[in-house]
Order: C-alpha cells, then sequence, then structure tokens
C-alpha cells in the first residue's frame, strides 16, 4: 500500500465508525428481536460472496454500490453496516455512502476475516459450477429465473406420466431447462408407430422399455438430470408412493382409468398435475391445482363408456400436436416450480392445429365434487379399468 | 340459430362437421334441434334427461351448470361448445 493511500485510509476511518464483529452481532441479535433495525451490506465481490458471507447480509458489490444502493435503503437514516473481507474497503465505501447522504454508515472492523476468526456464524451459499452457468446462461439473463431459479430448478423433482407423445417433448424440454430430478413412468416398449412423435425414442430403441429409452436420451441432453425410470403402470398400489416423491405431475396418459386414479392420489397428497391431452389436429391441457382450482373430477365426475371413448390407438393424431401441448406443460411445470406467471389454474386451454387457433375455457370447481369437494372422500372414490377396445399405443 | 362447436370425438355422428347451426331460444330446445338432424349426437351427448357427466356444454365460455342447465337462454349469435373428456396422450 503506498503513502496516499495510508493516507487516505486514515481520512475514512476519522469519517467512519467502526464496529467490532462482537457489536454487530449484537445488533443483528437485536434485530432478530425487532429491538433495532440495521441493513447489513456485504459489499465484497461475487466469487467472496459466493464462498461465504455473513447471514442475513445483502451483497451489492462495490463496484456498482452508489447505483444499487438507494434501492435497497431507500431511508438515508438507517443504519447501515457495511462489511468487506479485511475491513478496509468497507471504510472507503462508507465515506461513499456519506457523501451520498446516509447519516448512520458503520463498518465491521476487521471485516469477514476477523467476524470468522471471533467464531460468529456464516453461510456459504449455493450458486452454480462453471459448467452449469455456462449451459443455464440464457435462463440466467432472465430475471424471473435468475441464479437462484435455476436452482430451484435444478432442485425440482417432475413426475412424467407416460414417455410417449405428450411426455416425450415435455421431458425433453425439462430436462433442457435443467429439472434436477424426473420421474418417468411407463411400462411400453418402443414401437416404429411411436417414432412419428414420441421424440425421446428413436430408431435404435425400438424393442427397449420406453421410460429407459427415455432416460437414455435425457442423460445423453444433460448429465446433470437424475432420470428415475419406473417399467410399471401406476395402479392403486403404487400411486400415491410414487408422486409423494415429486413436486409436480405431467399427466400424459392415455386412457381414463389412469387419470382418475391420478387425480384422487394427487388431491390427498396435494400435488399439481398438468393435465394434457390430443386427439387428431386438437389439444387441451390445464392445471389440476388442488384445492386451488377445480380438479379433473369437477370436470367430468366420471369416465365415458367405452364406445364414447375413442381414446385409444384408432384416434390418430397428427405427430407434432402432442409436441405444441407437451411443451406447454413443460412450460407450466415451470412456471409452478419457480412461482411466476399465471398458471392454468382453472382454465381450460384448447388449440386447434388446422385453424390455427388457441382457445380458453373457464372451468370451476365443483363444491359437490366427490374427490376436492367440500364433504369429499377422494380415498373411497372408485377407480376403473381400461374402456378401450384396442390397446393402447 | 346460435353456432354448436363440435369436440373431434363427436364430429363423426355430424357428418364430420366441425360446426353446425341449430335452433332454440333455450340449451335444451337448440339440443333438441341438434339431435332431429343427427340423431346419433343423442345417445353421445344426452341419452336421459340430462347432459351426460363425460360431457362439458358451454355457452359463450361459460360452462351451463354454473348457469341455468339445459334453461340457459340462448340468443341467436350464441356459441355452444360441446367438449366431452378426452384422454389421448398418444
Amino acid at each position: 500500500m503506498g503513502k496516499a493511500s495510508r493516507e487516505f485510509l486514515r481520512q475514512a476511518r476519522r469519517q467512519v465508525p467502526e464496529w467490532s464483529p462482537a457489536q454487530v452481532k449484537e445488533a443483528l441479535t437485536q434485530q432478530g428481536e425487532a429491538k433495532q433495525d440495521v441493513v447489513l451490506i456485504d459489499i465484497r465481490e461475487k466469487h467472496e460472496w459466493n464462498e461465504a458471507y455473513i447471514p442475513g447480509a445483502i451483497h451489492l458489490p462495490r463496484g456498482f454500490l452508489e447505483f444499487d444502493v438507494e434501492e435497497n435503503v431507500p431511508d438515508k437514516e438507517q443504519t447501515v453496516i457495511l462489511y468487506c473481507a479485511g475491513g478496509w474497503r468497507s471504510l472507503l465505501a462508507g465515506t461513499t455512502l456519506q457523501q451520498m447522504g446516509y447519516k448512520n454508515v458503520i463498518s465491521l472492523a476487521g471485516g469477514f476475516g476477523q467476524w470468522k476468526g471471533s467464531g460468529f456464524g456464516f453461510t456459504m451459499p449455493r450458486t452454480l459450477n462453471a459448467d452449469q452457468a455456462k449451459r443455464y446462461s440464457r435462463h440466467l439473463l432472465v430475471p424471473e429465473v435468475g441464479e437462484q431459479g435455476q436452482i430451484k430448478l435444478l432442485d425440482a423433482r417432475v413426475l412424467l406420466l407416460g414417455a410417449g407423445g405428450l411426455g416425450s417433448p415435455a421431458g425433453y424440454y425439462l430436462a433442457a431447462a435443467g429439472i434436477g430430478t424426473i420421474g418417468i413412468i411407463d411400462a411400453d416398449i418402443v414401437d416404429e408407430s411411436n417414432l412419428q412423435r414420441q421424440i425421446l425414442h428413436n430408431a435404435k430403441s425400438v424393442g427397449k422399455y420406453k421410460a429407459e429409452s427415455a432416460r437414455d436420451t435425457i442423460q445423453a441432453l444433460n448429465a446433470d438430470v437424475k432420470v428415475i425410470p419406473y417399467v410399471e403402470r401406476l395402479d392403486e398400489t403404487n400411486v400415491k408412493r410414487i408422486i409423494a416423491d415429486y413436486d409436480v405431475i405431467i399427466d400424459g396418459t392415455d386412457n381414463f382409468p389412469t387419470r382418475y386414479l391420478l387425480n384422487d392420489a394427487a388431491i390427498m397428497l396435494n400435488k399439481p398435475v398438468i393435465h394434457g391431452s390430443v386427439f387428431r389436429f386438437e389439444g387441451q391441457l390445464t392445471v389440476f391445482k388442488p384445492y386451488d382450482g377445480p380438479c379433473y373430477r369437477c370436470l367430468y365426475p366420471e369416465p365415458p363408456p367405452a364406445a364414447l371413448a375413442p381414446s385409444c390407438a384408432e384416434a390418430g393424431v397428427l405427430g407434432v400436436l402432442p409436441g405444441i401441448v407437451g411443451i406447454l406443460q413443460a412450460t407450466e411445470a415451470i412456471k409452478l416450480i419457480l412461482g411466476i406467471g399465471e398458471p392454468l389454474v382453472g382454465r381450460l386451454l384448447t388449440y386447434d392445429a388446422l385453424a390455427g387457433e388457441f382457445n380458453e375455457l373457464r372451468l370451476f370447481r365443483d363444491p359437490k365434487c366427490a374427490a376436492c369437494g367440500e364433504n369429499a372422500h377422494p380415498e373411497a372414490l372408485p377407480t376403473y379399468t381400461e374402456v378401450c377396445a384396442l390397446p393402447a399405443q | 340459430m346460435a353456432t354448436v362447436r363440435l369436440a373431434p370425438v363427436l364430429r363423426a355422428s355430424a357428418g364430420g362437421a366441425k360446426q353446425v347451426s341449430a335452433e332454440g331460444s333455450t340449451l335444451g330446445e337448440v339440443l333438441a334441434n341438434l339431435y332431429e338432424r343427427f340423431p346419433a349426437l343423442k345417445e353421445q351427448i344426452q341419452p336421459g334427461e340430462e347432459v351426460s357427466r363425460f360431457i362439458n356444454v358451454y355457452v359463450n365460455d361459460q360452462d351451463v351448470r354454473y348457469l341455468q342447465g339445459l334453461q340457459t337462454n340462448v340468443a341467436p349469435n350464441d356459441t355452444i361448445i360441446l367438449l366431452p373428456a378426452m384422454a389421448g396422450g398418444m
């Protein structure tokens, strides 16, 4: 340090009061008990903050401190405690805040080093590693996602019911987005006729279990994602155990019994279900968030008879259509996980590919619903057997 | 005449039409008029007195269960949507 810097610091020290770590600790404790109001600002660089910081601190690196401080501390009378690594940069930053009109600026003597040396606690923030920061950089640039949002996605657990037409595009994009855990339940085997739309599978996966083929494709795309394949059918014996482990469920099944089974279990365990279905050129989706909006039984108290449910192999579908609906389902899942936007709760979005039209219908909770109404007993509701004459695709 | 939009699974019973016109001043009348022209639709939509529980009916995007059901008034420019449960994940 040169002579001029030393002199500069001496002056700063005369101007800015310093508190010992014990005094700062006391002020923070009193704040916790609502006896004192202080703001603690960490002015170090991001790489220093990323290693550890004092609990309760906000991070405003010194480089942008003057620009960001007023948004965070609008009241110039507010007691502001600044700290850096050793207690020097915070003195200089303190003089700047004083020039800006802050009346009660304090510097932590000895900085974070002294704080740790005094045996006081600190927090080690979770951050993305360098590879993740690069992979998800387009998410990090979006304020509604950002680093903390990306960490939420990496911590999230999404269950795909079916790795078929809807589950494929949904699962592929969710994996790309960095959803940390994706469960895939599907007992079927990849058939050549699936490849027209089920993009998680390829010519080499014909004959393999869909759940395993999907896992292989997802892991080739993004090794951050842990895939849990379930080569089984959802039934009364496993539904609650399987869905209990997940935050969001994407329903891309091809039959009514499973949809009702899932609905009733999801209400019992309070899990949101993102419902999608497709037929020829048309698709529809909605979000069933238990007790926040209607459930599947509010809409359709019971399944249609076999003759009126051409839901299976003979129905046919334009290959790209489940792509659109599945990606909309993935979008809704991400919104729910991040807690952003307006989820499609109580709204049925329909898409008509030939007309090129989206439409929306309002859906209402039925107060007398047998699954989620006032006197409902979702655990006592019937399950159904497959009504389709032909095997499902 | 009101416009009736048919979900894809119902179209085979209406000669493949996506939307048809039907007359009546209440939903019940409009549907009765529809069945006269396309008898096969009755079995799918209203096999008994009431509309089947696995078909939702909307008049101008409002669920008729929360309007007046079959007594819901229908004006000539109104649009009725018939939406059965769909299962296909395909």
